[in-house]
């Protein structure tokens, strides 16, 4: 880090300041595309995490967080702004990071930056006819400017691909249309069973091999980001549980960790012990209804409710803590809403040898079936420096061998204490992201065992001021979801609602790996890589 | 004998020996049945309507639709727990067209709003609604959002909201029975008319339901 920051300070134009394993880049819009280059090439940065849009008020900016895989516990912040507020344009950056070209979409989508060079400048979640950019500090709420649509959003504003490419120091607008007249189409979506939410996919197909996938995302898209500006901290919390709501107490986890870290508290030991075996409860229930859902798109209805009859125990187990099945709402800032129910250790102790019965099960029932392993083997090949470029983390990022467990890079909560393996798996194939999840769930048995005996007596909550304010400052804490690394940024300006918060959503890459994935396999496959890589939909829309 | 009528509608029937008001005036029916009662034939009387709707009651089939979080409720009720099958509620369909009723589970929003209407008038009377969770039902916690519908009813009618965020799956169970007294008390052959929802009206005026 001391070297990267030695060689930051022979660029002229970057300001640079350091603070702890994150260096902060400040640039000139003019030169960010090459900051990035050099970042990206030569010093191994070979991870975007992800892009947020800030508006300053006076300046529309964007923040890039950027990470190595050598070094993953190294975080690098680009920061850049344009004054322009009329036609605020940047330089694309998705040909140095795969995953840029849908966050890009995104940043378009909320505050009308325009990425040049960037091939598809088409909303993302709002539809093409939207009046303004909701996350800009000026936009008019009035709701008759945009009423609810009494139609679908019409073909030629889904397939009029426009983008701004620079050639010879000029700008050229132009458009052209994702499929050709005579490509034969169709329509996954919004409302498909084997979609996992309302995920609408147009496939363009050659028989029945996929030629070109389109995703079109926003139609859960709630406007969470927007509605958090006028939240307080504490209120922020029960909607981040509400974005990928089988992982829900983790997307707490990281609000809560991501306030604490920025008040300078931390929670007590025995918040610590009890959020991480939550934490590990819910990967398990995550896990189960996924393999439940994957083996349902394949025709088994059995084993989803094998999956559900295991993943009510879990939720028997909250219930009795916190009250809530699926939003267990526990976890507040400065550590639990509430003590531990007197029966939860006893529940938890006899839980696990069940789920480690049942696990034998659920391979018996299914792992070694034929049908499924044709489906599943040699189908749907991801590599490991395509999932880097696009950013697949979680289990399907592992899968294809590449370390990304926030677990074990950079511990939170109770992980250092434990001993547990990151499942690595390197064949990159549906089946490899199949089984890595029933992995999973045993390497979280493991953590919960370590720790159910060993819970801390003592406190289970920091206390907190009535009115929570953060100090000034930009604030970054990612967890380790049941699909991948989410990221909370909150920007705060002293006050006691946020400046600007965003959610780092794993499932939007995932999303984004699909046409990398599927393109040239059968239609059928699909809906087996989709269910692999186990998306949730209204994280991604937030 | 309280006067009792058969709900069939029978219009310009002209038999010589019976008058036309005796087809709605069913005394002689109670009366015949009474009397092969007392000798010993099993007869029951009842109106067809209620007859039917024993059988719709407990075979209604949902559409397989959740947009968010109430969804994974909704697969609960179906799973082996609490099981939607005993009431005969387990036939899920992923066609409109096969299915008797809606459950939107999870917040609907602007672009939504055009493809749950086109669900809606996809499905074949007579159709019913449930409003699963506090989004269906006002906007739940994401009210105050841009791009939010506050309430399914904007769009679509609703015959019952089930509280909730999410609603446990035995509250979904319990919105089920509801609507199962609901249709239960419906006569059959004089249906409530259906609001009337053009997809494509000739305006872009926003939606009214008539």
């Amino acid at each position: 880090m001391e070297t990267l920051e030695t060689k930051l300070a022979t660029f002229e134009y970057a300001v640079t300041e350091r603070n702890g394993n994150t260096l902060t880049v400040t640039v000139p819009s003019e030169h960010v595309y090459d900051m990035a280059t050099w970042l990206c090439n030569s010093e191994g940065f070979d991870f975007l995490v992800d892009i947020v849009g800030m508006d300053y008020g006076d300046m529309l900016g964007v923040i890039y967080y950027l990470s190595q895989t050598k070094q993953p516990q190294y975080i690098a912040v680009l920061k850049t702004a344009t004054a322009d507020r009329e036609n605020p344009e940047l330089l694309s950056l998705h040909d140095l990071w795969d995953a840029a070209s849908i966050y890009e979409r995104e940043v378009y989508d909320f505050f009308g930056i325009v990425f040049i060079n960037h091939p598809d400048m088409r909303r993302i979640f709002l539809r093409a006819d939207w009046n303004g950019f909701p996350l800009r500090k000026d936009y008019d709420p009035n709701p008759e400017l945009n009423p609810i649509p009494v139609r679908n959003q019409l073909l030629s504003q889904m397939e009029d691909v426009p983008s701004v490419t620079l050639s010879m120091g000029q700008e050229v607008e132009s458009t052209h249309k994702l499929f050709e007249k005579d490509e034969y189409i169709v329509n996954f979506g919004p409302q498909h069973p084997a979609m996992h939410g309302v995920l609408h996919l147009r496939v363009s197909l050659d028989g029945e091999d996929i030629r070109k996938i389109d995703p079109n995302f926003g139609y859960i898209h709630r406007g969470i980001e927007k509605i958090c500006e006028s939240y307080t901290y504490p209120q922020i919390l029960h909607l981040s549980d509400r974005l990928d709501y089988l992982s829900g107490t983790m997307n707490r986890h990281a609000v809560c960790l991501c306030c604490e870290r920025a008040l300078g508290i931390e929670a007590p030991p025995r918040a610590q012990y009890v959020r991480t075996i939550f934490d590990e409860l819910t990967r398990i229930a995550s896990h189960l209804l996924g393999w439940g859902c994957m083996c349902m798109d394949m025709g088994s209805i059995t084993a989803f409710v094998y999956g559900m009859r295991d993943r009510e125990k879990v939720l028997d187990i909250f219930e009795e803590t916190a009250g809530g099945r699926m939003m267990v709402n526990h976890n507040v800032i400065g550590g639990l809403a509430s003590d531990i129910h007197p029966n939860f250790q006893r529940r938890v102790k006899e839980f696990i040898p069940y789920m480690r019965k049942m696990l034998k099960e659920h391979h018996l029932l299914f792992t070694g079936n034929p049908i499924a392993r044709g489906r599943m083997e040699n189908i749907g090949f991801l590599a490991k420096d395509k999932a880097i470029s696009l950013g697949v983390t979680g289990p399907s990022g592992r899968a294809s061998g590449w370390h990304n467990d926030i677990r074990k890079i950079e511990p939170y909560a109770a992980y250092n204490k434990v001993d547990f393996e990151e499942v690595i798996r390197t064949g990159g194939e549906t089946f490899d992201r199949y089984i890595i999840r029933l992995d999973e769930i045993e390497q979280s048995l493991r953590i919960i065992e370590q720790l159910i005996d060993n819970i801390p007596e003592g406190a289970f909550a920091e206390k907190t001021k009535a009115v929570i304010r953060l100090p000034e400052g930009d604030y970054f804490q990612c967890v380790e979801n049941a699909r991948g690394q989410f990221g909370v940024h909150i920007t705060s300006r002293g006050d006691k609602n946020p400046y600007r918060v965003k959610f780092r959503s794993p499932c939007l890459t995932l999303v984004g790996a699909l046409k990398d994935i599927a393109s040239g396999l059968k239609v059928a496959d699909l809906i087996m890589i989709g269910a692999s890589l186990d998306y949730v939909i209204p994280c991604i829309d937030r | 004998m309280e006067e009792r009528s058969i709900d069939m509608e029978v219009k310009n029937i002209r038999i010589p020996n019976m008058k036309y008001e005796d087809f709605n005036d069913n005394e002689y029916l109670e009366q015949y049945v009474d009397e092969l009662q007392r000798n010993g034939v099993n007869v029951v009387l009842g109106r067809l309507s209620d007859f039917i709707n024993w059988g719709r009651s407990n075979s209604v089939w949902p559409l397989t639709f959740a947009t968010s979080c109430c969804g994974i409720e909704f697969m609960c009720v179906a799973a082996a727990r609490t099981d939607f099958a005993r009431f005969g509620w387990e036939v899920t369909r992923n066609s409109p067209r096969q299915a008797d009723v809606i459950f939107v589970c999870g917040t609907i929003v602007h672009k939504m709003a055009p493809v749950l209407t086109r669900l809606y008038e996809q499905m074949a009377e007579p159709k019913y609604v449930i409003a699963v969770g506090s989004c269906a039902i006002g906007g739940g916690p994401f009210k105050s959002s841009y791009h939010v519908l506050k309430g399914v009813n904007e769009i679509i009618p609703v015959d019952v909201y089930v509280p909730g965020c999410p609603p446990r799956p035995d509250a979904i169970l319990y919105g089920m029975m509801q609507l199962a007294r609901k249709i239960k008390v419906q006569n059959f052959f004089k249906l409530p008319d259906q609001p009337d929802i053009t997809e494509h009206p000739k305006d872009d005026a926003p939606h009214k339901t008539k």
